[in-house]
C-alpha cells in the first residue's frame, strides 16, 4: 500500500496517458460517422445553400475519405475546427460559448448534490416505506421527463409563476462591466455588482433546476444504495448507541462513507448533463455550447453547420472523458483502499 | 483448488414467474409500474389491431373545430389543423413503443453478445484475449460520447427519417450492454459451478450458452426494462430537435408532435397541444422506469441486502446474496468503483 505524493502523481499520470487512445478514437469515430454518406452529404447539411456554396461543398467532400480525414486531423492539430457556411470560425464560437455551459452544468451539479443526496439519505432511512416511495417517485419523474418538456413547462408556467426570468444570462443584453470569465454570476461578483449578481443568479435558477431535476435520479439512487450498504455496519450502530441524534448519525457518520461512491457517479453524470444542455439552453436562450450544438445540428429551422456539429460532438466527448478522469482521481483520493501505484 | 462450500439444505426451486411475482409484491411501486406497462402494451396492441375501439378519428382527419379545448368529444382538444389530439397521440403509441423496444432490443443483442464473448474468452495472450481487449477499448471510446449528441450527428449524416434515427441511436446505445454483460460474465465465470461443469467435461461453448448466459440474463433483462424508457426519451428528444420525422404526417410521433406544437408558439394559448404528447411520453417512460428501477433494486448487491432483511419471511436463497460480486469491472478505464449496474446508471435520459 503506497500513498505518498509521488505515488499520486504516478496514479494521475497513468490515467491521463490512458486518455490519449480514447481521444484519438473519439476523433476517428466522429469523423467516420459524420461522413457515412459522402454523396448526399452536401444536400443533407446545406439543403438551402446557393449553387456556388453547394459546388464548393461537393468539391471538398468528393475527395477520398482518407484524404479528407488526414486533412481534418491536420487542421485539428492546428486548432482549426472549420467554419460555418456564413464564415464564422467554429473554434472561436465554441471557445466563447463554453464558459456559460460550464457555469450552467456546475450550477445543476450543485443542486443535484444539495437536493439529490439528502433525498437519497431519506430514501435509505425510510427504505421500503412511504418516504422511500415518495423519493423514488420524485427521481423517476425526473428520469421520465423529456428534457424539452421539463424545460418548456419551466419556461412557460413555472418561471412566470415564481417571477423568475426565462431568457438569457442577464436582464440587459450586455452587462455594464467587463466579462472576464464569461460566466454570468462570477463576472458579476468580480465586478462587485450586487444587483447584477442577484439578476444573474435569478436567470441561472430555472435552467439549472431543470437540468438537475432530469439528472437527479443518479445522485439520489447512488446515495440511497450506498447508505443502505453502510447503515447496518457496526460503526453506525455504535454511533447510535453513543446516543448521537439520528440526524447526526445519518448525515455525519453514515453519509460520509456513502458519499465516496456518489462522488464518482456524479462525475459520470457529465454526459447526461451535457446532453441536457442542448435542449435546455435552446429553450432558455442560454448562450452556451448546447445552444450552439442545437443550431449546428440544424435544430428547429436553423441552418445546419457541418464543421460545427463535428466539433461539438468531439468537444462533448472530451468533456465527458475529462469528467470521468476527475471522478476517477477523486475516488482514488477519497477511498483509502485504492492503491496509488 | 477452491474449497467446496458445504451444501445448503435442499430447497424446492421456485419458478421464475413466482420469483418475479414475489419481487413485484415487495414493492408497491414496481407493481404499479408493471400494471401500467401492461396497460400501455395492451393499448398499443388494440391501436394496431382494432383502432376504432379506442381511437375515434384517423390520422390527419379534420374534425371541425380548430384549437378546441379538451372536452368529452375531444379529450385532449384539437389542434390548429382541427385534428383530434387524443387520436393523434394514441396513433403514435405503437410506433414510439416499438421504437423503444426495438432499439433497446437490438442494442441488447449486439452489445450483450459482444459482452458475453469478451467476458468469457479473455485469456491474455491469446487471439481471443486480444479481441476481448479491443472490444472493450472500442466500447470505452463509444461510452465517451453523450448518446444524444452523437445520435444527432449520425442522424444528420444519414438523413432525416424514423429508420435513420433508430439506426443512429442503436449505434450509440450498444456499448452500455457490452459493459454490463461483460461485468456480469466476469463475476460468474469463476464461480464453483462453472468450474464444476468444466471439470465434468462440458464444452466451453456449452458452458457459456447454458450455464453462464442463464445467470447473466437477470440483470440484463432488468436493465433492458429501464432502458426502453431511456431510448424513448432520447428518440423523442431527437424528434423535438426536428431531425427525426416531420409532423403533421400520416404517422404521428410524440417528439415530432411536441416540436411542431411548441414551435407554432401555441403553448401559452393552447397548452393541451404540448402537454398531451408530453404527458404520453412521460407516462410511458415513467411506467417502464418504475418497473425497472424497482426490479433493479433487488439485483443491486447493495440494496439487495436491505431487501432481504425486509422480506426475510420469504427467505430468498442465501447464496444469491453472497455470490454477488462487487465492482467486477475494476480497473477498466472508466471509474473503477462503478459496478456494471452503476456504470450504466450514468446514461441518464436526455
Amino acid at each position: 500500500m503506497s500513498r505518498s505524493l509521488g505515488d499520486l502523481l504516478v496514479f494521475v499520470g497513468k490515467r491521463v496517458l490512458q486518455l490519449i487512445p480514447v481521444l484519438i478514437g473519439v476523433v476517428i469515430l466522429t469523423f467516420f460517422f459524420t461522413h457515412l454518406d459522402l454523396v448526399g452529404l452536401c444536400n443533407e447539411w446545406y439543403p438551402h445553400a446557393g449553387k456556388t456554396t453547394l459546388a464548393n461543398c461537393e468539391a471538398t467532400y468528393s475527395q477520398p475519405i482518407v484524404t479528407q480525414f488526414f486533412q481534418y486531423v491536420s487542421n485539428l492539430l492546428h486548432g482549426n475546427l472549420g467554419a460555418s457556411i456564413s464564415g464564422v470560425q467554429v473554434y472561436s464560437a465554441i471557445a466563447a460559448d463554453l464558459p456559460a455551459t460550464v457555469e450552467l452544468v456546475l450550477a445543476a451539479l450543485f443542486l443535484m448534490i444539495f437536493i439529490g443526496i439528502p433525498l437519497g439519505v431519506i430514501g435509505a432511512q425510510y427504505s421500503g416505506r412511504w418516504g422511500d416511495h415518495l423519493v423514488r417517485i420524485f427521481y423517476l419523474s425526473g428520469w421520465a421527463t423529456p428534457t424539452y418538456l421539463g424545460a418548456v413547462i419551466a419556461a412557460v408556467f413555472i418561471g412566470p409563476w415564481l417571477g423568475l426570468p426565462t431568457h438569457g444570462e442577464y436582464s440587459t443584453l450586455v452587462p455594464p462591466f467587463p466579462q472576464y470569465t464569461h460566466m454570468s454570476v462570477i463576472d458579476a461578483i468580480i465586478a462587485l455588482n450586487l444587483p447584477y449578481t442577484v439578476d444573474a443568479i435569478d436567470h441561472l435558477i430555472l435552467p439549472a433546476a431543470v437540468l438537475a431535476f432530469i439528472n437527479m435520479g443518479i445522485a439520489t439512487r447512488m446515495t440511497r444504495a450506498s447508505m443502505l450498504e453502510v447503515l447496518p455496519l457496526d460503526y453506525v450502530r455504535s454511533a447510535r448507541m453513543k446516543g448521537l441524534s439520528e440526524f447526526w448519525v445519518l448525515y455525519k457518520h453514515a453519509l460520509r462513507n456513502a458519499l465516496i461512491t456518489t462522488t464518482t457517479v456524479l462525475g459520470i453524470t457529465a454526459g447526461g448533463l451535457l446532453a441536457g444542455t442542448v435542449v435546455v439552453e435552446e429553450v432558455f436562450d442560454w448562450p452556451g455550447i448546447g445552444q450552439y450544438a442545437y443550431t449546428a445540428i440544424g435544430g428547429g429551422s436553423s441552418t445546419p453547420n457541418f464543421d460545427g456539429a463535428i466539433a461539438v460532438v468531439i468537444v462533448f466527448a472530451i468533456a465527458v472523458v475529462v469528467a470521468n478522469l476527475i471522478a476517477d482521481i477523486l475516488y482514488g483520493i477519497l477511498d483509502p483502499r485504492v492503491d496509488w501505484r | 483448488m477452491v474449497a467446496v462450500p458445504s451444501a445448503p439444505p435442499p430447497r424446492r426451486a421456485e419458478s421464475p414467474l413466482r420469483v418475479f411475482w414475489r419481487v413485484l409484491r415487495a414493492n408497491p411501486l414496481s407493481l404499479f409500474g408493471f400494471l401500467l406497462v401492461a396497460v400501455i402494451c395492451i393499448t398499443a396492441l388494440v391501436v394496431v389491431v382494432a383502432p376504432h375501439l379506442i381511437v375515434p378519428y384517423g390520422a390527419q382527419q379534420q374534425t371541425g373545430p380548430y384549437n378546441a379545448p379538451p372536452s368529452w368529444k375531444h379529450p385532449f382538444g384539437t389542434d390548429g389543423l382541427s385534428y383530434d389530439v387524443y387520436s393523434e397521440v394514441m396513433l403514435a403509441l405503437p410506433l414510439d413503443l416499438s421504437l423503444g423496444i426495438a432499439i433497446a432490443g437490438v442494442s441488447l443483442l449486439i452489445g450483450g453478445g459482444l459482452g458475453l464473448v469478451a467476458g468469457f474468452y479473455d485469456t491474455p495472450g491469446t487471439a481471443a484475449g486480444v479481441g476481448s481487449v479491443s472490444v472493450m477499448r472500442l466500447t470505452d471510446i463509444f461510452l465517451s460520447f453523450p448518446s444524444l449528441i452523437l445520435a444527432l450527428a449520425i442522424t444528420r449524416a444519414l438523413g432525416v427519417g424514423v429508420v435513420n434515427v433508430a439506426i443512429a441511436i442503436t449505434i450509440t446505445w450498444w456499448p452500455y450492454y457490452v459493459r454490463l454483460v461483460r461485468g456480469e460474465v466476469l463475476a460468474v465465470k469463476h464461480l464453483p459451478y462453472v468450474m464444476a461443469s468444466r471439470a465434468a467435461g462440458v464444452r466451453e461453448g456449452r458452458i457459456l450458452l447454458r450455464h453462464v448466459l442463464r445467470n447473466v440474463l437477470e440483470p440484463v433483462v432488468v436493465y433492458f426494462t429501464l432502458d426502453i424508457g431511456t431510448v424513448l426519451v432520447t428518440y423523442s428528444t431527437i424528434g423535438f430537435i426536428g431531425v427525426a420525422s416531420k409532423y403533421p404526417g400520416p404517422q404521428p410521433e410524440w417528439g415530432a408532435m411536441l416540436a411542431f406544437y411548441q414551435s407554432s408558439g401555441s403553448i401559452n394559448v393552447y397548452p393541451w397541444l404540448v402537454l398531451a404528447p408530453g404527458a404520453a411520453i412521460f407516462v410511458t417512460v415513467f411506467a417502464f422506469s418504475l418497473l425497472g428501477d424497482g426490479l433493479r433494486d433487488i439485483l443491486d448487491p447493495r440494496t439487495r441486502r436491505a431487501f432481504v432483511r425486509s422480506t426475510s419471511s420469504h427467505d430468498p436463497p442465501p447464496e444469491a446474496v453472497s455470490a454477488l460480486p462487487s465492482a467486477p469491472d475494476a480497473g477498466e478505464g472508466a471509474p473503477s468503483p462503478a459496478t456494471a449496474v452503476g456504470a450504466v446508471d450514468a446514461r441518464s435520459a436526455s
